[in-house]
């Protein structure tokens, strides 16, 4: 059982390490006073990237767009990393989940 | 207060809707109201737990750590489920006759009552780490209206307990014979959806093969984030938009459970008899 959750997640790390070779560096964004900064994201079209979210806020926050189909806890103090596409060009919706009224944003894919 | 009262209600919608169909699927089984509220109050002590995790969970695996976390609770649940779906496979016509006979209580099924119970934790566990980390948020923020807000997290609560309720009692007031069969379709779908998120979680953190992007789009008639599109999303792992390895692992969840509840119901006869005697010697 060891051994094979073992080779498990030395294969997941070798999978993951493929994918992250394969993508473009990551576009960030900032959560200050539950509000994204940029609020704008742009990124290319047809492939997979990548958001760095950042919480500066001193309570937690949850980034989530159902466009991107991506969820995912940002703790105060904290960043996460999400990847998301390949996306046709358009413009796709993202939210803090907590504070969905006032932190929104949007990712447009280009070509 | 209002803002607040739908955050909670979509995060414990979905958990909710899961334990209503566990309630029905194991109506009359003996001691099943034990072993579903230990299964809730343990998926909430562990969200509790969690959520003051969940900065070490986030850069756990390389900062994949939240999505290998929900992908594996979703992997045990689908190996529960398809534990309790094969039991009752093996059990549903006996435990029929058995309720008529002695009214709506038969003491068999601890294994399917364990595996249930471990559904309803892991279900709770998920949505209710998020509803934690919310509610902490809000609890900590100082300012007007706290209290109002907290207000609006429990009448939150109590809504998606509500709902599954309602799920409950629509489900039973199925007539006894057919109740079983639906139940067991019902926790089939959910088991195949519940490997299809798991699956497109896997895929877009990259450890998995997409196998196509956007198989199709139906955002521009049922939105994720709808009220039906999420109470979808829980009950067969509905997406507007998904993944081929979603609809791939859907599917082949679906088949197997078909086959292997096929190949219980039709065990060789002497068998089941054989079976059915050790049940009734206990």
């Amino acid at each position: 059982m060891n051994r094979f959750l073992a080779s498990g997640l030395g294969l997941s790390a070798l999978l993951s390490l493929i994918a992250a070779a394969a993508l473009a560096d990551p576009v960030s964004v900032e959560l200050t006073g539950h509000k994204f900064t940029p609020g704008e994201l742009t990124v290319p079209a047809n492939q997979k990237f990548q958001i760095k979210v950042t919480n500066h806020d001193d309570t937690p926050a949850e980034f989530e767009s159902h466009d991107l189909k991506v969820e995912k806890i940002v703790v105060p103090g904290g960043t996460v990393t999400v990847t998301a596409g390949p996306l046709k060009p358009g413009t796709y919706q993202f939210f803090d989940d907590y504070h969905p009224d006032n932190a929104k944003g949007a990712v447009t894919a280009k070509e | 207060m209002l803002a607040t009262l739908i955050i909670v209600f979509r995060e414990v919608l979905e958990a909710g809707l899961i334990v209503g169909i566990v309630l029905a699927a194991t109506e009359g089984v003996a001691g099943r109201g034990r072993w579903i509220a230990g299964g809730i109050a343990a998926g909430i002590a562990g969200a509790a737990i969690l959520a003051g995790f969940a900065g070490a969970l986030a850069n756990a695996f390389s900062g994949n750590g939240q999505e290998l976390f929900n992908a594996a609770i979703l992997l045990v649940a689908v190996v529960m489920l398809t534990i309790h779906v094969t039991w009752m496979a093996s059990h549903a016509g006996q435990m029929a006759q058995e309720m008529k006979a002695l009214g709506r209580s038969v003491a068999a099924g601890d294994r399917s009552l364990s595996a249930m119970a471990m559904v309803v934790a892991l279900a709770v566990l998920r949505e209710g780490s998020e509803v934690v980390l919310f509610l902490y948020g809000i609890a900590t923020s100082s300012g007007a209206g706290g209290l109002s807000m907290l207000t609006g997290g429990a009448l939150g609560v109590a809504g998606g307990a509500l709902v599954s309720w309602l799920l409950y009692r629509g489900l039973t007031a199925i007539p006894m014979r057919h109740l079983f069969k639906i139940t067991n379709g019902m926790i089939s779908l959910l088991a195949a959806g519940m490997a299809g998120q798991a699956a497109a979680i896997l895929a877009g953190a990259g450890f998995l093969p997409s196998l196509g992007d956007e198989i199709w789009d139906t955002s521009g008639v049922l939105r994720d984030d709808s009220m039906v599109g999420r109470a979808l999303h829980a009950l067969i792992g509905y997406s507007d938009r998904p993944p081929g390895i979603q609809i791939i692992a859907f599917l082949g969840t679906l088949a197997a459970l078909i086959v292997l509840h096929r190949l219980v119901v039709h065990r060789p006869r002497q068998a089941r008899a054989h079976a059915q005697a050790a049940t009734h010697a206990r």
